[in-house]
């Protein structure tokens, strides 16, 4: 494998996609409460059953190893479709490359994952949103040395989004603000892995069992949408491609919550999306939140369509319309 | 190479590419102070739109509806929707849409301008 071409070829095809589809115009797709559109986030997940396809999400770090750094890239897809009015079904899966210095590559997949959203609840006057969802890790679809599960995981979660265009007019700059949140519990399907090895000492087989600890999951991304600013509070002249862009910081944390109780670990996320008419483009710097999660600073970016835009006589309704 | 191929795959999926109408600009610009009243409202948005489904209505700062109701798709534009107004005093204005692109895709919003006299 040329690791040196691997995220240039990767962003290759969806970015030609992208431009070109992108190009006449500008405008929305997806994600919407009252006059507030919010865009995809990348590390955490927003309240929104659409059609949407995430291709590819590519992150990038450096970690520490025991004879150098070790690179460790993944690449991701997500594909989520409506099947349902106010439900989506998503699929995903990622590609793992772990580069030890002065090694070959270790590569894999990850285990799959399927999700379903459903919004409960939206409040157009307040730009709020509620939706529930469940995530399935199937376990043993991904390779265990690269760290995949042989066990599945199932993640009930919570996801709300509020924007802030409710404020009053005096507060004008503050009125793009807006918030998205998902909590989730992580429940493995297998309580601890048990390990056999052969004790030199005494002679024996030795038992070890490792746990797998449920785990609280959380997290919070804020957002400033320029785009927001100029179409519903002021229009301060901004041109393209800036007046499409919306920072972001976004907080992705984890806690464990019985047998193995270790410590909370996470990452601070801040970064930027562009949206467009029917994609999106984000990056992110990856901050560790501590010394547990990590020391180093990586990278994620992410290219993301709108499929009920960009194909709508398919995907603007949901695929079953009862 | 790469690029023939990403031509290829970007024309299997290019639709007759239409989206959500979004507003390009307006007249009065949104969050803007006049020194004088507007004739009309005028927004031009990012799609063609569906003219007997499309509307702008403007209202005073008691909520009542001051424009004329005669909203209407710019004969030569098909992304101009433009809205009459008498002569209104000083003081805000809200200014809501509610539009449909060609394609049925559906969005509104608001925003508001003032009347300083």
């Amino acid at each position: 494998m040329n690791f040196k071409n691997l995220i240039p070829t990767a962003f290759y095809i969806p970015l030609g996609m992208c431009a070109l589809v992108a190009m006449p115009n500008w405008a929305d797709a997806h994600g919407f409460a009252g006059d507030r559109f919010f865009p995809a986030t990348i590390s955490t997940d927003d309240p929104f059953a659409a059609s949407e396809l995430s291709l590819p999400t590519i992150s990038a770090i450096r970690q520490p190893g025991g004879s150098g750094p070790v690179k460790d890239i993944n690449i991701s897809a997500d594909l989520s479709v409506l099947v349902l009015p106010r439900t989506a079904v998503t699929i995903g899966d990622g590609y793992q490359i772990v580069k030890p210095a002065d090694q070959r590559a270790l590569t894999g997949f990850d285990n799959l994952t399927a999700n379903v959203l459903f919004e409960f609840y939206e409040n157009d006057a307040h730009e709020l949103i509620t939706s529930v969802g469940l995530t399935w890790e199937i376990g043993g679809t991904g390779r265990r040395s690269l760290g995949a599960s042989s066990f599945s995981t199932f993640t009930p979660t919570f996801y709300v989004g509020k924007g802030l265009g409710d404020l009053p007019s005096s507060l004008p700059w503050l009125r793009p603000i807006a918030l998205t949140g998902e909590v989730g519990l992580s429940i493995p399907s297998r309580a601890g892995d048990r390990s056999v090895s052969f004790d030199m000492a005494t002679g024996r087989n030795q038992v070890t069992i490792t746990p797998n600890p449920d785990l609280i999951q959380w997290g919070i991304a804020v957002e400033y949408s320029l785009i927001y600013l100029q179409e519903h509070v002021k229009d301060i002249g901004l041109k393209a491609p800036f007046d499409r862009l919306i920072p972001l910081v976004e907080f992705a944390i984890q806690t464990p919550v019985n047998r193995l109780i270790g410590p909370t670990t996470g990452t601070v996320n801040p970064g930027i999306i562009w949206s467009g008419q029917y994609c999106q483009f984000g990056v992110e710097a990856v901050i560790p939140v501590n010394s547990h999660t990590g020391n180093n600073v990586g990278v994620v970016a992410q290219l993301h369509f709108y499929l009920d835009d960009i194909l709508p006589k398919v995907f603007s309704k949901p695929l079953i319309n009862p | 190479m790469k690029t023939l191929l990403s031509m290829a795959v970007t024309l299997v999926f290019l639709p007759s590419a239409w989206a959500h109408a979004f507003i390009d600009h307006a007249e009065p610009a949104v969050g803007s102070k006049l020194a004088s009243p507007p004739g009309a409202v005028k927004i031009w948005f990012t799609e063609r739109l569906e003219p007997a489904l499309s509307t702008i209505r403007v209202f005073d700062s008691q909520g009542t509806e001051v424009d004329k109701r005669d909203t209407k798709v710019d004969p030569k534009n098909g992304q101009l929707l433009v809205v009459s107004l008498p002569a209104i005093k000083t003081g805000k204005y809200r200014v809501t849409w509610r539009v449909v692109s060609v394609d049925t895709h559906v969005t509104n919003g608001s925003f508001e301008f003032e009347i300083t006299g």
